[in-house]
């Protein structure tokens, strides 16, 4: 089919019907670009899609990122995006201090890219390698007694006691306090 | 264990004992095995279970490359589970590298379905397991034979590390790691331990157990975690809460105030059900032994069962080492399942097969040392 105002192939085909008289107009795709009502109605018909998209993000509660409402998230427990942490901050806040026992903030490990806290980086791995130490000598200490060597296992139970720890080997009496507050 | 180099279905890996049925380490008398478990989100993607097809592709391709050609590649072993055989994934789970709702493929909530991207990377050694698009992006977990909570947190945070030079996570300075659940929030750590508490059970005090770690925040629940049944007198203590606390403070509270007090308790129903109640203790282990040597058909559930009052009677000597030992137990607790049982017989089998092929696979194996 010709083009209705050039002798190009016509490429853009429009239907319109106004007050109940049907019109039709073929076009190629210079004269349509140059004719501007025939992309308009495709032009609204993105720009309506694109706003009821942007309006059912823009809910009051929603994530701008998502889409994600706090009255879903409250439905199924689970949040849509990391963006919803900051769009819901001043819901989820009390929800977590409830379900952390307290837990307001983060304290701990954090990712490069976060950049470290001042002072110590990784203030935590002392306190690691101190249970990683106590663990071996536990462990030591209760193979000693199974293979009934006393003598290693009286010195076990001193180096633990430097620790400040009670042994609770398998004859301890269930007591196990004490430990060195750090 | 896994060889990297063999295909993840070739019989032979998956009839090695796995590292939560290692039997070593400290307390492994009532410690089955300690765990750790970090969730991690890719930044700027959608959690998994709000992701379409091609977020899910995505943020399984970025964790597969960060794995599989970074740091960790060596040591790991890759599987897509949305083409894997469901009986290579049930092996996955009854070794505890991947949780069911991962085999599954609900990415939380009951959302999501078995063709949906996912996959793991496994360890040769079955120590460290990486799931992807679980209902986080990343779960790394590793799982340590004994009790040995440091130990298992230093491989998780160490694979973090490797995983975050390629990927960026998502990070708030006031949250910290962002998570799909708002429970996992903040440091991401799970820490968990596998206890095998019979004697607890026999004497009854289990529930004061629970009780008591419930008032010290501490979830207590059966063999596969959530929402599942005590099998076989195993139980899973972890940490609740995840912000607010460092991971050290939480390895430390787990490790030196509830646990240690948990074991000697266990410890403490042994020796009374072996001094006093002596004779109640032998008529259950025997009537165990009875029904495990004899029975013709056996659910999962009660070969667990019998198997734990089993490895209960051989750590207290009522069945001594001539007719059984722990490993044998162990092994046993793990082919009594249904994907390992017919694996190890090489055929595939509907539930009232598995029944009888149970009791079979059992009776030879405590027959064969008599």
């Amino acid at each position: 089919m010709k083009c209705d105002q050039c002798d190009n192939e016509a490429t853009v085909h429009e239907v319109t019907i106004t007050n109940g008289i049907k019109g039709e107009r073929h076009l190629c795709e210079r004269c349509a670009t140059a004719v501007q009502p025939v992309s308009l109605p495709i032009a609204q018909a993105l720009k309506q899609v694109v706003e009821t998209h942007a309006r059912a993000a823009m809910k009051p509660g929603a994530c701008p990122a998502c889409g994600l409402t706090f009255a879903e998230f409250k439905q199924h427990g689970l949040l849509g995006c990391p963006d919803c942490y900051a769009a819901f901050e001043s819901s989820l806040a009390p929800l977590l201090e409830r379900a952390h026992e307290g837990g307001v903030a983060h304290t701990g490990k954090r990712p490069q890219h976060a950049g470290e806290v001042p002072n110590d980086p990784k203030p935590e791995s002392a306190v690691l390698e101190r249970l990683e130490r106590l663990q071996r000598i536990r462990r030591e200490l209760e193979l000693a007694i199974k293979a009934e060597q006393y003598e290693r296992a009286a010195k076990l139970r001193d180096e633990l006691r430097t620790f400040g720890v009670e042994s609770g080997g398998s004859d301890a009496g269930g007591q196990r306090q004490g430990h060195a507050n750090e | 264990m896994l060889d990297p180099n063999q295909t993840p279905d070739a019989n032979d890996s998956w009839n090695s004992p796995t590292e939560w049925l290692r039997g070593e380490g400290e307390a492994n008398d009532v410690v089955l095995s300690s765990r750790a478990r970090l969730a991690r989100n890719i930044a700027g993607c959608p959690f998994v279970p709000r992701a379409s097809r091609v977020d899910r592709v995505r943020s399984l391709d970025a964790a597969r490359a960060a794995i599989m050609a970074g740091p960790l590649a060596p040591q790991m072993l890759w599987l897509n589970l949305h083409e894997a055989k469901i009986l290579d994934r049930q092996i996955l789970v009854e070794r505890h590298l991947i949780s069911k709702q991962l085999s599954k493929g609900r990415a939380g909530q009951g959302t999501g379905a078995t063709e949906d991207p996912r996959g793991v990377a496994v360890s040769a050694d079955e120590r460290l397991s990486i799931m992807v698009n679980e209902e986080d992006h990343l779960r790394i977990q590793s799982i340590r034979s004994g009790l040995a909570l440091a130990a298992a947190y230093r491989e998780v945070d160490e694979a973090d590390d490797a995983m975050e030079r390629s990927l960026r996570l998502a990070f708030s300075p006031r949250f910290g790691y962002l998570t799909a659940c708002p429970t996992n929030v903040g440091t991401g750590l799970r820490m968990s331990v596998m206890l095998h508490l019979p004697g607890l059970r026999l004497t009854g005090d289990i529930e004061r157990v629970k009780r008591a770690a419930a008032d010290m925040n501490l979830a207590v629940r059966g063999f596969y975690g959530e929402g599942s049944e005590a099998v076989g007198d195993l139980y899973q203590i972890s940490n609740q809460t995840t912000l607010g606390r460092t991971e050290a403070a939480i390895i430390a509270s787990l490790e030196t105030e509830i646990l240690p007090r948990v074991i000697e308790y266990e410890r403490l129903s042994r020796r009374e059900l072996t001094s006093r109640r002596r004779l109640g203790l032998e008529d259950q282990v025997w009537r165990a032994f009875g029904v495990l040597s004899s029975a013709r058909l056996l659910t999962t559930e009660e070969a667990m069962q019998c198997l734990s009052l089993l490895r209960l009677g051989v750590l207290t000597g009522v069945i001594g080492p001539e007719l059984c030992d722990v490993s044998r137990v162990h092994q046993m607790m793990l082919l009594v399942h249904p994907a390992h049982l017919q694996r190890a017989l090489g055929v595939s089998l509907d539930q009232e097969q598995r029944r009888a092929a149970r009791a079979g696979l059992v009776r030879g194996r405590l027959a064969s040392r008599t």
